[in-house]
């Protein structure tokens, strides 16, 4: 790497005070697994700030845990400890499933879960399961002397490719999310030329309880169909409360195509993501049913 | 501006300092000679870097040098020794399971890895398994299939230990 001259300090805390310490006057650039802010930095879309904090240190970050029924899982977790969680496994299998399609096992071995997250790509793939969940992100930043944090909804936390409303002080310390109950079924789908390492074109998350057919707390996250990972409201709207039928499936399949507002790109046109979309949200919803849908 | 860094490198207690942006492949590479692991895609694509760190194989292109302070690093060269070459690599070598040879460092060590993961939870790796372990593992004169080959038959080798 070449632009190494920029950097003026490293520092590799040990505790997340330490960490959001180092923040405080921001123009930091945070390391974790690097396996977003190398490429970045080696295409020159971004450039080292002078102060490098590197966070792989910091063991208070890491984990998964429940308590009062609620999922904490540390902002340095990686996918592979999410994909090897037994606990995960059996109580959220659509967070597992998503972790099985992220990116490589070389990658998925020191990509974190917050790097994913603040990296704000509208097709990060572990972001689709976790708006399905209502997971909220901690973030953590030093005010009057101590640690001080604040929950952010992840349906709130993007504003664009890139961009969420995380500031230059702030850490993303855990990942927070209420333990869903045993009637609780979700569908994760990916789309792409290989089964992993691959950007998705469309990924598709649906969730719900489904009684008597009927699909109640309804969620919608799209991935890579508008500036960042959708909540598709509409859709979820359209669904609530309603029979799983063949009618419902269709409007929902009509909605979600619309609601979507994707662009071209190397990946993919507007109008196949628009597509996919469709498919994907019918091919989820049966799988909710109870449905063979191949992936 | 460079940083201290203490670590075990293949075995051995190392030090070494390195520019905060350096990558770990390029300080294996430029530091300690250890020109095993490749530079190829440079973004994680193609495993052409694969090296162990802590137990877990990792792209070192995109992984800061920095950072191994303290851990424990494996590379190609520390997998087999001067008496003769690691059961992996025997069994790349057996199976011509090499073309220009630029992938197969990270190729091997790779391998190596997700046999080992998978050794001892009752269940042999199918060709299908060996080939979704090495997704991250790019060979551009497509040699897949005696790769496959050489990581099955060391599966069976050492299911019958």
């Amino acid at each position: 790497m070449n632009l190494n001259m920029k950097i003026e300090n490293y520092n590799a805390p040990t505790s997340i005070a330490g960490a959001v310490q180092l923040l405080q006057h921001g123009e930091a650039t945070i390391v974790a697994g690097g396996t977003d802010l190398t490429p970045q930095t080696e295409a020159g879309v971004r450039q080292f700030a002078a102060t490098l904090i590197n966070i792989q240190r910091i063991e208070e970050m890491r984990g998964i845990s429940v308590s009062n029924g609620r999922y904490r899982i540390g902002g340095l977790t990686t996918v592979t400890d999410i994909l090897e969680s037994e606990m995960l496994a059996a109580d959220v299998p659509v967070l597992v499933d998503a972790a099985d399609h992220f990116a490589s096992p070389q990658i998925r071995n020191a990509a974190t879960l917050a790097g994913n997250l603040c990296n704000a790509s509208p097709a990060g793939d572990m972001v689709i399961p976790l708006l399905l969940l209502d997971a909220e992100a901690e973030l953590a930043s030093w005010s009057d002397g101590a640690v001080s944090t604040r929950l952010v909804p992840l349906a709130d936390f993007f504003t664009g490719p890139g961009r969420t409303v995380m500031k230059a002080n702030e850490l993303m310390t855990a990942v927070e999310f209420a333990q869903p109950g045993e009637d609780y079924v979700a569908a994760f789908i990916k789309s792409g030329p290989r089964p992993a390492l691959e950007i998705s074109t469309v990924s598709m998350g649906v969730a719900g309880v489904v009684t008597d057919g009927v699909i109640s707390g309804a969620r919608v996250s799209i991935g890579a169909v508008a500036p960042i990972p959708l909540r598709a409201t509409e859709t979820e709207a359209v669904l609530e409360g309603k029979a799983l039928d063949e009618t419902l499936i269709e409007l929902a399949v009509e909605t979600a195509s619309r609601e979507v507002k994707p662009i071209d790109d190397v990946r993919a046109s507007s109008w196949y993501r628009k597509h996919l979309t469709g498919v994907y949200m019918r091919r989820a919803l049966e799988s909710l049913r109870g449905d063979k849908y191949g992936n | 501006m460079e940083i201290e860094i203490r670590f075990t490198l293949n075995g051995r207690a190392v030090q070494t300092k390195v520019p905060p942006s350096m990558t770990t492949l390029s300080m294996l590479r430029e530091k300690f000679d250890l020109t095993g692991g490749k530079l190829a895609c440079g973004e994680g694509e193609c495993g052409a870097c694969t090296v162990k760190i802590d137990g877990r194989t990792i792209n070192s292109c995109l992984s800061f040098a920095v950072d191994c302070d303290g851990r424990e690093i494996q590379t190609i060269e520390g997998l087999g020794s001067v008496k003769g070459l690691e059961i992996m690599q025997q069994a790349f070598v057996e199976h011509g399971a090499i073309q220009c040879g630029y992938c197969m460092p990270g190729m091997i060590m790779q391998a190596r890895y997700v046999v080992d993961q998978n050794a001892g939870n009752g269940h042999t790796m199918t060709r299908d398994d060996i080939a979704r372990g090495l997704e991250g593992n790019v060979c551009r004169c497509s040699g897949y299939t005696k790769v496959v080959d050489a990581v099955a038959a060391v599966v069976l080798e050492e299911a019958a230990l």
